[in-house]
């Protein structure tokens, strides 16, 4: 109740108010009120076509908002741009990985913000260097930076969408599904990253369908239905079983939890 | 080691099958002609390439971006029409050729603005745009050349620079300056990236937009350099000139490696893929073959190159995919 009570008073890195997106008569999201905090990683739960992706795509710039708002560092917008978000700190592995496959690896990590020497021609070598570092770094195991990332595997290529986001040296951090391709010991470290960068201070935001991810990572736990954002639950007051709940809308569960059902998931 | 080297041969496969059949051909006609194999008609060959190597440079950037330009030809026409038209009011032969050129750029960044900005397919605008430029260089004319122009004009189509010529230079000058692009600048990353996957670009930040009318502007550039060409070496402007030129570009683009569908572009490619077409022209001249095959030649060229390109894509390079995968896991 105190840690309810102390986040009340800390500033969220960004706030959604009443975001409401359609495709056609496709309702996506009806009217979504969220914030997100730095330090803190928040895991955004509910069924396929819930509409979280739909959602951090607003937030990355990369959809417009039909209604509602963001307000960011005390500024407030309509919708954003991809750069516009890039430049307010915000970063996205975006589920369809947005990589281009026929550029090598360092190319892609790089993309939209390469090094430049003589003012004009792209910097590889620094590229390059960066890149193993950074890899290295996240170990994300790849034969070599000079790859194209048509030639990696699905694991592999969720490594370097991630190793792009880290680059772009946001303050936030959005992950849409990042370990759906990866195998156990990639998809261990994958999650040890997000729970630092958390630990670090970056407001981190992660979609994931494995509640188990979710309860080893998260502080928070947000679940969607049906575009609305139906239940916001602290981690250590909610258990796997209310969860699922409320993402099938049974809300079987009674909303009481023991130690055990928790650490079982732990 | 081994799967990086088997890469880069991967890689420039296209290109040195080309240097092969080019071989095979030189040696051919070589045996074919005792007048093959002299300087003064090689000499000829590169002078006779080097106008569809510059409008394929511009239009290897565009086939690399995804898309494809078919008003090259009628900007071409329309953009010698330009030049002439200055340098009869009285304007200076560098203005004239300064107009001719923002003349071609303007139609390239206009074919570029629609494509992008109304998401219409690249086909479709720019045969829009074959139409409309090339009707536009017969209102300007009336339909008739216009001739005669100054020599400081002609020399850029028929001046000696040593052994060399005008548009030997401006060809290869052109060709150095867009292999360091393509392969070495922001605008060439960019370029590619278009072709590979435009959505992620967008979602990197950068504007798609802007180098998408980049791309054809530069094109619309090439195609008027190409006018220059034309116009000074016939000291004519004729507004029918340049026909077809737009196949013969994107078939030297195409044999030279790069991707019909984007995301790929070699312009070493291009350069040997239009020395290997000039080389053929010349040989179907010197065994006295009708101009007619050429052009049922190069159709041939480009269906076969395409084709080529394709299995080439789905067979050897989803096989390289799929070793790498298991070797990974
Ligand atoms: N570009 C689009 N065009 C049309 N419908 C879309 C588009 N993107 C998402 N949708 C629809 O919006 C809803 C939410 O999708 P999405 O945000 O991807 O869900 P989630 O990521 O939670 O699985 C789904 O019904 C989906 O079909
Ligand atoms: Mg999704």
């Amino acid at each position: 109740m105190s840690n309810d009570a102390a986040q009340g008073k800390r500033i969220p890195y960004i706030r959604l108010r009443n975001i409401k997106k359609s495709f056609g008569h496709v309702i996506a999201l009806d009217g979504i009120d969220l914030d997100v905090y730095p330090g803190e990683v928040m895991a955004l739960v509910g069924d396929n076509g819930a509409g979280k992706s739909t959602l951090i795509k607003i937030i990355s710039g990369v959809l417009n908002p039909d209604e509602g708002e963001l307000s960011l560092n005390g500024k407030t917008f309509k919708h954003l741009t991809p750069s516009r978000a890039i430049e307010l700190g915000i970063s996205t592995v975006y589920q369809d990985l947005a990589l281009v496959d026929c550029l090598d690896v360092a190319s892609n990590i790089f993309l939209g913000r390469e090094p430049l020497k003589a003012c004009f021609f792209v910097d590889k070598k620094r590229m390059n260097r960066e890149s193993e570092e950074l890899l290295r770094r996240l170990k994300v195991s790849i034969p070599s930076v000079t790859t194209p990332v048509e030639f990696l595997s699905g694991g592999q290529r969720q490594g370097v969408a991630v190793a792009r986001s880290i680059n772009l040296q946001g303050r936030m951090i959005i992950f849409d599904e990042p370990t759906a391709a990866m195998g156990v010991s990639e998809s261990a470290r994958v999650l040890e990253l997000i729970r630092s960068l958390g630990d670090e201070g970056f407001a981190v935001l992660v979609i994931s369908h494995n509640l188990h991810h979710v309860f080893t990572i998260a502080d928070r736990i947000c679940v969607i239905r049906n575009g609305r954002l139906v239940k916001d639950f602290r981690t250590e007051n909610t258990n796997p079983d209310q969860v699922v709940g409320f993402i099938t809308g049974s809300n079987r569960y009674s909303g009481e939890y023991t130690e055990e059902s928790i650490t079982a998931w732990r | 080691m081994f799967p990086k080297i088997k890469l880069l041969l991967g890689n420039i496969f296209p290109q040195l099958l080309l240097i092969l059949v080019m071989l095979v051909m030189v040696i051919f006609l070589s045996v074919a002609s005792p007048f093959f194999l002299t300087w003064d008609n090689f000499r000829n060959v590169f002078d006779h390439s080097s106008l569809y190597i510059i409008m394929a440079l511009g239009m290897t950037f565009v086939i690399s971006s995804g898309g494809v330009d078919l008003s090259v030809g009628a900007v071409a026409a329309l953009s010698g029409v330009c030049m002439a038209v200055a340098m009869q009011s009285g304007l200076g032969v560098g203005t004239s050729i300064l107009i001719g050129l923002a003349a071609g750029g303007l139609v390239g960044a206009t074919n570029g603005s629609i494509i992008s900005l109304f998401k219409i397919n690249p086909f479709i605008v720019t045969l829009g745009f074959m139409s409309l430029a090339r009707g536009l260089a017969l209102i300007i004319t009336g339909g008739i050349p216009i001739y005669g122009f100054p020599r400081a004009f002609t020399w850029w189509g028929s001046g000696h620079i040593g052994p060399l010529n005008p548009p030997m230079l401006l060809a290869a000058f052109m060709a150095v300056l867009a292999a360091l692009v393509l392969n070495m600048s922001r605008f060439g990353y960019y370029t590619v990236a278009l072709g590979g996957n435009e959505e992620a670009l967008r979602r990197s930040g950068v504007s798609i937009h802007l180098y998408k009318i980049m791309v054809y502007l530069l094109c619309g550039v090439t195609a008027a350099l190409g006018g220059l060409i034309v116009t000074a070496r016939l000291n004519t402007a004729e507004p029918l000139a340049g026909w077809m030129l737009e196949m013969d570009s994107i078939a030297a683009v195409v044999l030279g490696g790069t991707s019909m569908k984007g995301g790929r572009g070699s312009i070493a490619g291009t350069l040997i893929a239009c020395l290997l077409l000039g080389i053929l022209r010349n040989g179907l001249v010197i065994l006295s073959i009708p101009a007619y095959y050429q052009q049922l030649l190069i159709g041939m060229i480009i269906l076969t190159a395409v084709i080529f390109a394709e299995v080439r894509s789905r067979k050897g390079l989803a096989g390289t995919h799929k070793k790498e995968r298991s070797t990974a896991v």
